[in-house]
């Protein structure tokens, strides 16, 4: 028998030069990747990037034309495939399923089909917070409804492995927090979470390491911080300083403006009354705090955002092909 | 090599499509229109020849099996041509398939239950329709008109094979639906008086064991031999019986036919569905 046990600390997803044609359409060029065993990764794209394909490679859903295809240590088109989707939980985007059963009845149904004990249903419908609805007919359940009974669906066995797609869609505020909540314990027992969603800033602080899909081609991979830096984004610092200490706040930033950079542009500074906001590279920041920092009554460093490091990747990608 | 098929899978797809199908009370509606018909041919089947009650059950399958033979087909072919496209277009499809289950697994799976569903109703509604009359039936009769049913059920499962694989082919539930009546149509409506033109323009050229291999390309057909050639005294009312060669009249034969039409279409299905 073969046996679907990754090293700890293997990869989870492994693809290495996998590309997927679609008769004369190319869908993926070449993707090489590696998803580590426990991580949070996220993937993120604008439509037709390449991450619907991506997923459904990773799911076994289609073979790639190209390039090899690993997921918990099995090639994708292997006979011993099926084992390893036993240990793999997928949400897709629009969890639809079968309305005319109750949500109970949906979860035995796929639990039988895991092989996972139906005992283990009922605690997944309290985890998602449905116990109260498992036996009304799906048909009757809103969309954040069914969304929970699908993460539930897609939680059955604890798997190693779980793939999440634009999983929060449809979800209240209460329902996003009590999502997350939830992933938190499944991460905690050290499964591998692939998720895409277009909310960036719900995911850019929860995932550990994320790639970005350009026209069927990585565009950028890292964490946040690698990416934000890859992108020499500049940060700003917002300071609140009163009439009195300005003078001396606009001395010491003059200073630190003069200071020689990194070659990404001095600190700029702009003032409306007691406000001043600063847009400076990632290695000016301390000098900067350091500078405002004795005068002000108030000061904020906003890191860029997932979403302007998107943009200036798929911009800069867009540039260059 | 192809991972060998998980009977369990099977069934548990099995399962849930003939749940849906008890549940939604499709099994007993058409059981209800079998068993109303059934009943209602078997009392007047003889009314042109101004005579009511019940005459035989060779008489009674003569006058079904024509019934049979527009209906069968297309509660069949309305029963599975959304078996696949209709969870693709829903959406439901991937989810299914990203389980530890084959696709092959959910086609076997889709059919089973279909299979039973169309077996419950056709047996359920046949059967009960011909209750009132079974003090009147000989146990010969009995195991006739058993037969009958038997075929017919074999008829629907043809036909449901051939739905299966609409259902894999069709890029959407409109056009499978819309292929599902055009192959009713064909089969049911335009076969035979295509076969009758054939005959006509050869000018007896064409041989009976020609004509015969033609007729085997219709389930229907087949399903009409199957029920002429089982019984001596339906044998009397069709002409086809005295032109047909005994080698293709054998019920072996005629059966092996029908099976092949089950087999054939749901493996084109299968090849299509990879």
């Amino acid at each position: 028998m073969t046996s679907t046990h990754v090293e700890p600390g293997g990869a989870a997803v492994s693809l290495a030069g996998v590309g997927q044609r679609f008769g004369a359409v190319t869908a993926l060029h070449e993707v090489t990747l590696d998803i580590a065993r426990g991580e949070m990764f996220g993937l993120i794209g604008h439509n037709g990037a390449g991450k619907s394909t991506l997923f459904k490679l990773m799911l076994g859903l289609i073979t790639p034309s190209s390039g090899t295809l690993h997921v918990l240590g099995q090639p994708t088109g292997a006979p011993a495939f099926r084992q390893a989707r036993r240990r793999i939980g997928y949400l897709p985007e629009n969890f639809v399923t079968y309305d005319n059963l109750s949500g109970r009845e949906v979860l035995h149904l796929f639990a039988d089909l895991k092989r996972v004990p139906r005992t283990a249903c009922p605690a997944l419908l309290e985890q998602v917070g449905l116990a109260g609805a498992a036996d009304r007919p799906v048909h009757g359940y809103s969309k954040g409804m069914r969304q929970r009974l699908g993460l539930a669906q897609a939680l059955l066995g604890e798997p190693d492995l779980i793939f999440l797609d634009e999983p929060t869609n449809g979800l209240d505020p209460q329902g996003i927090a009590d999502f997350y909540a939830i992933l938190r314990a499944v991460r905690a027992r050290g499964a591998t979470i692939v998720i895409t969603s277009h909310i960036l800033a719900e995911i850019q602080d929860r995932v550990d390491r994320l790639v970005i899909m350009h026209g069927g081609r990585i565009a950028a991979q890292g964490t946040l911080a690698q990416l934000r830096s890859g992108m020499a984004l500049r940060l700003g610092v917002v300071a609140t300083i009163a009439e009195p200490d300005q003078a001396a706040a606009l001395v010491a930033f003059a200073a630190v403006a003069a200071l020689p950079g990194d070659g990404s542009g001095a600190p700029t500074l702009e003032r409306e009354g007691t406000r001043f906001d600063v847009r400076c590279a990632a290695a000016d920041k301390l000098a900067v705090l350091a500078a405002l920092l004795p005068h002000a009554r108030d000061i904020a460093l906003h890191e860029p955002t997932l979403e302007q490091v998107f943009l200036g990747y798929g911009g800069a990608y867009a540039g260059s092909h | 090599m192809p991972a060998p098929i998980e009977w369990r899978q099977v069934w548990i797809i099995a399962a849930k499509e003939w749940r849906d199908r008890l549940r939604n009370r499709w099994v007993l509606a058409v059981a209800a229109v079998f068993a109303v018909f059934a009943l209602a041919i078997a009392y007047f089947g003889a009314v042109q020849q101004g005579q009511v009650g019940f005459h035989g059950v060779d008489a009674t399958i003569a006058s079904l099996a024509s019934l049979v033979i527009y209906l069968v087909p297309l509660i069949a072919l309305l029963l599975g041509y959304d078996a696949i496209v209709g969870e693709r277009e829903r959406g439901a499809l991937e989810l299914l398939l990203s389980m530890p289950i084959s696709r092959l697994e959910v086609l076997c799976g889709k059919y089973l239950g279909l299979a039973a569903a169309l077996t419950t109703a056709t047996a359920l509604g046949f059967g009960v329709g011909l209750l009132p009359l079974s003090s009147e039936l000989t146990v010969g009769e009995g195991e006739r008109y058993a037969l009958f049913v038997a075929s017919a059920v074999l008829m629907g499962m043809a036909f449901l094979s051939v739905a299966v694989l609409v259902s894999v082919i069709a890029r959407d539930r409109v056009r499978a639906s819309g292929a599902a009546l055009a192959l009713w149509f064909f089969f049911v409506l335009v076969f035979d008086l295509l076969l009758m033109g054939a005959l006509v323009l050869s000018q007896g050229g064409l041989s009976s064991g020609a004509f015969a291999a033609l007729l085997m390309l219709n389930p229907a057909d087949v399903f009409r031999l199957l029920n002429v050639f089982s019984s001596d005294q339906a044998q009397g009312m069709y002409g086809l019986a005295t032109v047909m060669p005994p080698a293709w009249t054998q019920p072996a034969v005629l059966l092996a036919v029908m099976l092949g039409w089950i087999v054939v279409p749901f493996y084109f299905a299968h090849r299509r569905f990879r």
